[in-house]
């Protein structure tokens, strides 16, 4: 039908963006354009649930979708803005390896997610289905820009990228999970922010940085 | 209704408490609320012993025999923890380690805390299980960095951050096991999430979809428990934060995260069909016990040695519910309440040794018969018991444990008896010469309260010796539902 | 070989000659507005190309036989290359002669041989050009081939003129293996064609050069040709760019007659006009890059390319 060809291609293309957006945050020096960034990925998202919840008719997608522009793309970015505002922690100049090896690891991630979403794609009913590969690569590039980062702001703003993804192959998987499921998860989720945000003013009282080689003391010894 | 009570004290206390919790009497209004919630979760399995398995509230709530005994064993150890910290926190107080506010924090926490587990326990959701276990990291997030020296942050990020990727995969896995069973189920009124209903059609759900799910999920709530190679957060979390949160992180969480592993597990098996999650499992576990084993020879600090011993045993619970069958998972869910009951005794003691010799690390710790008997003997009973020697419970377990193994994987039997008698080794040589010898460790400001210890001690003593009844068909009902 | 294909063919190269200096110019004329000064007339190309072929060549002592020949064979294997790209029809009897991977042949032929002449001579700035030229090069043709084998895969065949006729087939503007083949596309063009971020046409001073090192040692008619050479570099980049993603206009097969060849010239000039605004927009809004800084951009582009090339995969129809 006429709207499926309209639909479809749009959703695919938010898709698409969504995945640059992650590959965008592997690169990205300033914690200020992360989330930036982290608050498009949000938009992305809200405006790809909408349109699923228009196509499919599910309308608890709709209320899903506003929870997801409230607390992605204002509550936290505004919450993560002020943190780094008043720790001053506006660079992030360090990666473990250096940027185009993250890229081309990153890749292969890409690669990975995609061969081991495509037998469940193929049983999904959704028409969102094929985008659960990149929800899947998602995740897995918000884990490696975790592990490659030297700020604990950036590693923060990772795991939230994660979160992201997990809502992304929610919705592309099975049209997004029970109501009640998804506030908890995103009460989880600002409780997290919260207990993080208070935990980043501990840390930088401690250790005067919010550098993570100042916590990497405690190994066997 | 007792279930309303069992769900519904914690976070009337929680409340209570981030109000109240900085006067001087919040230890004894803890110690209240926990023992409330004991009765409460005492009524509730008399309940479900009379009517068999219920399910409540619209299906919601489940309450079998698996996860009611949990329950009891969480209140149970919920209640002498508490009665533990009273005097505990008191002394880190008048040392100067605590302040009132920090208390009131804790105090909360801890019922929040209590609140996530139990709730994790009783709900038949698998997506409010997620919820519920996620919420149980972040309370002790807090309690974990609560002394706010340089090492407790560091801990407690490591376990913020480990964790939380753990549980992020295991969202992953429920989203995955939704995504099967909505074909089935449908997505009306929640059902499709319903372990009892998912248990109903397990057949029917398709089987590499679950496969993978299972996965995820064991990476997932396998990071919780403690499996090697996931158990980084563990030893750290355990040394910095305060005694009773490892008492209970060792004693009850681990506890919890395993029984959401073995549920998913059991689901899984009815779909597959192959014995790829028993095998898994079996892997998993065997990994931690030995390797935990080997590191505890590397221990200095006494809670670090414990909490290595906790991944040890929790590698040989997980083990014994990979083996399966009857005698494995009785063997289980036995080994399941005497570590627990044990291991918090033994953090106990160590915590007071500590508290008393004022360190951590165990070539400070030296001659406790002399200057505390009691909690020198507690620390020796204890470790005696964590090491299987009969005629303690830890010995009944894993002696069928063994058995069984040798009967079914006959292979994996030198692997578990390695990991077995080197921790012996390790346990007991570091812990003969902090129980004998001379010292110089100052008496405690307040008197110790050891008689949970004992009581703890006391309850493994009996369950090695003689099995109640009523327990082991409490425990067999368990065993054959998880299959 | 119909005689109207010839005639396409011939009118194809000659527009090319002729238009691409102007386009040049264009390109200058947007970026002084958007730098807002007055720019030099459209046609200064075409005053620079006259000045330099009336002047007397001068080489170097140092010049080998290869240094004289080449600015020619720069200027051919552009020409070359102007033939073979469906700028104004697909059919071309020329096109056979080579598809889209020997064309990024044609453009490695043309870059070898000036790199070659420039380190000739043996003067410093000759040498560095030519190896940062070569780097550039290096990394950008990956990204080329990738976007390439994203057209492959999307419309069936590396021959362009293919390629053109069938994305008549399939319209899908917002496929988005597309829209990051053309942006990887794009950022490949700039790199190549020695334009911001990775190098500044306009630039005089010698240690920040990269294409125009290369050029420092050419006068006269060897100049004339050299620059004329790099015109026509950007004017075929466009066109590629252009039948890769833009094709509508383009005379294709059966599509016979003058009208159609009025057409796809009009359409031709409408889309140099516009890219060559949108090229002095990227270049007024974007800053050089430090030259360590190019692999990075460059990888961006490949990685670009690749992910149109992985989404068109798993995206792709059924």
């Amino acid at each position: 039908m006429h709207a499926q060809t309209v639909i479809l291609p749009v959703v695919n293309l938010l898709a698409a963006c969504l995945l640059l957006i992650s590959f965008a945050m592997l690169s990205r020096r300033r914690t200020q354009r992360l989330i930036t960034l982290f608050a498009w990925q949000g938009g992305i998202l809200f405006l790809s649930t909408c349109i699923v919840a228009y196509s499919s008719g599910l309308h608890e997608l709709y209320y899903s979708a506003a929870l997801t522009l409230l607390l992605k793309v204002i509550a936290l970015p505004m919450i993560l803005h002020r943190l780094i505002v008043r720790l001053d922690a506006e660079w992030d100049s360090e990666t473990v390896v250096n940027i185009p090896l993250i890229m081309l690891v990153g890749l292969v991630l890409v690669i990975f997610a995609f061969g081991l979403a495509q037998p469940i794609s193929m049983m999904a009913t959704t028409i969102t289905r094929n985008t659960l590969g990149i929800a899947l690569a998602i995740i897995l590039l918000s884990f490696l820009m975790m592990i490659t980062r030297r700020k604990a702001v950036t590693q923060v703003i990772g795991f939230l990228a994660m979160e992201n993804g997990l809502f992304f192959a929610a919705t592309s998987a099975t049209y997004g999970m029970p109501m009640v499921i998804e506030l908890g998860i995103a009460l989880d989720v600002l409780v997290g922010v919260f207990i993080l945000g208070l935990f980043f003013f501990q840390i930088r009282e401690q250790f005067e940085s919010l550098d993570l080689r100042n916590m990497e003391n405690l190994k066997e010894d | 209704m007792e279930l309303l009570a069992v769900l519904g004290l914690p976070p009337l206390g929680f409340f209570l408490l981030a109000l109240f919790g900085a006067r001087r009497n919040a230890p004894e209004l803890n110690v209240a609320i926990s023992f409330a919630t004991l009765v409460a979760s005492a009524l509730l399995v008399l309940r479900v012993a009379k009517h068999g398995p219920m399910l409540v509230f619209h299906d919601q709530f489940f309450v079998d025999a698996f996860n009611v005994f949990l329950v009891a064993l969480t209140a149970f150890v919920g209640l002498t923890t508490a009665i533990f910290s009273r005097p505990y926190m008191r002394i880190e107080e008048q040392h100067g380690r605590l302040t009132a506010r920090r208390l009131r924090l804790y105090h909360a926490m801890y019922q929040l805390f209590m609140f996530a587990m139990l709730l994790a326990l009783l709900t038949n959701n698998m997506g409010l299980l997620w919820v519920a276990m996620e919420a149980a990291t972040l309370s002790t997030v807090l309690l974990v960095s609560l002394y706010r020296t340089r090492a407790s942050l560091e801990a407690a990020w490591k376990y913020f951050i480990l964790c939380g990727v753990g549980i992020a995969q295991a969202l992953f896995g429920t989203i995955l096991l939704y995504f099967a069973a909505e074909k089935t189920l449908g997505r009306e009124g929640m059902t499709a999430l319903l372990w009892t209903h998912l248990n109903a059609v397990k057949g029917q759900l398709e089987p590499r979809v679950l496969g993978l799910a299972f996965v995820f999920l064991l990476v997932g709530y396998g990071t919780k428990v403690g499996l090697a190679p996931l158990h980084n957060w563990l030893p750290d979390a355990h040394a910095e934060g305060p005694t009773p949160v490892s008492a209970v992180l060792s004693g009850l969480l681990l506890n919890v995260a395993l029984y959401a592993v073995v549920r998913c597990k059991v689901l899984v098996e009815g779909s597959i069909g192959t014995a790829l999650p028993s095998h898994m499992l079996m892997a998993f576990g065997l990994l931690s016990a030995v390797l935990a084993a080997f590191f505890l020879w590397r221990q200095k600090d006494i809670k670090r040695l414990f909490g290595y011993s906790s991944i040890e045993h929790m590698g040989i619970i997980t083990f014994a519910f990979g083996l399966g069958g009857p005698v494995a998972n009785f063997a289980a869910l036995l080994h399941m309440t005497v570590h627990s009951l044990t291991k918090s005794s033994i953090f106990f003691t160590a915590g007071h040794a500590s508290q008393s010799s004022g360190t951590q690390q165990m070539d400070g710790i030296r001659g406790l018969l002399g200057t505390h008997p009691a909690i020198g003997w507690g620390l020796m009973l204890g470790s005696l018991a964590i090491l299987g020697m009969p005629p303690f419970g830890v010995f009944s377990s894993e002696f069928l444990i063994l058995t069984t193994a040798m009967r079914e994987h006959p292979w994996t039997t030198p692997f578990l008896l390695i990991a077995l008698g080197v921790a012996f080794a390790a346990i007991f040589s570091r812990v003969q010469p902090m129980v004998f010898g001379d010292s110089e460790a100052t008496p405690l400001p307040h008197s110790p309260a050891l008689v949970p210890v004992f009581i703890h001690l006391a309850i493994v003593l009996v369950l090695g010796v003689y099995m109640p009844p009523a327990l082991a068909n409490w425990y067999r009902a368990a065993a054959r539902l998880i299959g | 070989m119909r005689a109207i294909s010839i005639v396409r063919q011939l009118c194809e190269v000659v527009l090319a000659i002729a238009i691409a200096p102007l386009f040049a110019g264009w390109i200058a004329q947007c970026r002084a507005w958007l730098q807002n000064r007055s720019a030099p007339p459209l046609r200064q190309p075409y005053y620079m190309l006259r000045k330099l072929f009336a002047k007397d060549a001068a080489l170097a002592e140092t010049a080998s036989p290869l240094f004289r020949v080449t600015p020619y064979v720069l200027f051919g294997t552009m020409v070359l290359a102007a033939a073979i790209i469906p700028s104004l029809a697909t059919d071309l009897p020329f096109a056979r002669a080579a598809d889209a991977i020997a064309l990024i042949g044609l453009f490695a032929t043309a870059r070898v041989f000036l790199s070659l002449a420039a380190m000739d001579i043996g003067t410093a700035f000759g040498s560095m050009g030519a190896r940062r030229e070569m780097m550039v090069g290096f990394l950008a043709e990956p990204a080329l081939l990738m976007v390439l084998f994203n057209a492959f895969l999307l419309f069936g065949s590396t021959a362009l003129p293919s390629m053109v006729d069938n994305y008549r087939a399939h319209p899908s503007i917002i496929d988005p293996s597309v829209i990051f083949a053309a942006v990887a596309f794009g950022m490949v063009l700039l790199a190549e064609n020695a334009r911001i971020p990775i190098d500044n046409p306009a630039t005089h001073l010698e240690l920040t050069m990269i294409h125009e090192a290369m050029l420092l040692e050419y006068s006269a008619r060897h100049l004339a040709l050299v620059e004329w050479a790099s015109n026509l570099k950007l004017f075929n980049y466009a066109c590629i760019g252009f039948a890769l993603f833009l094709p509508w206009g383009i005379a294709t097969h059966g599509a016979d007659g003058v009208a159609a060849m009025l057409i796809s010239i009009a359409a031709l000039l409408v889309k140099l006009t516009a890219a060559g605004a949108a090229l002095a927009l990227i270049e007024t809004f974007s800053a050089k890059l430090r030259i360590f800084r190019a692999p990075e951009y460059l990888a961006m582009a490949f990685l670009l390319a690749v992910l149109g090339l992985l989404v068109h995969l798993l995206l792709g129809v059924r």
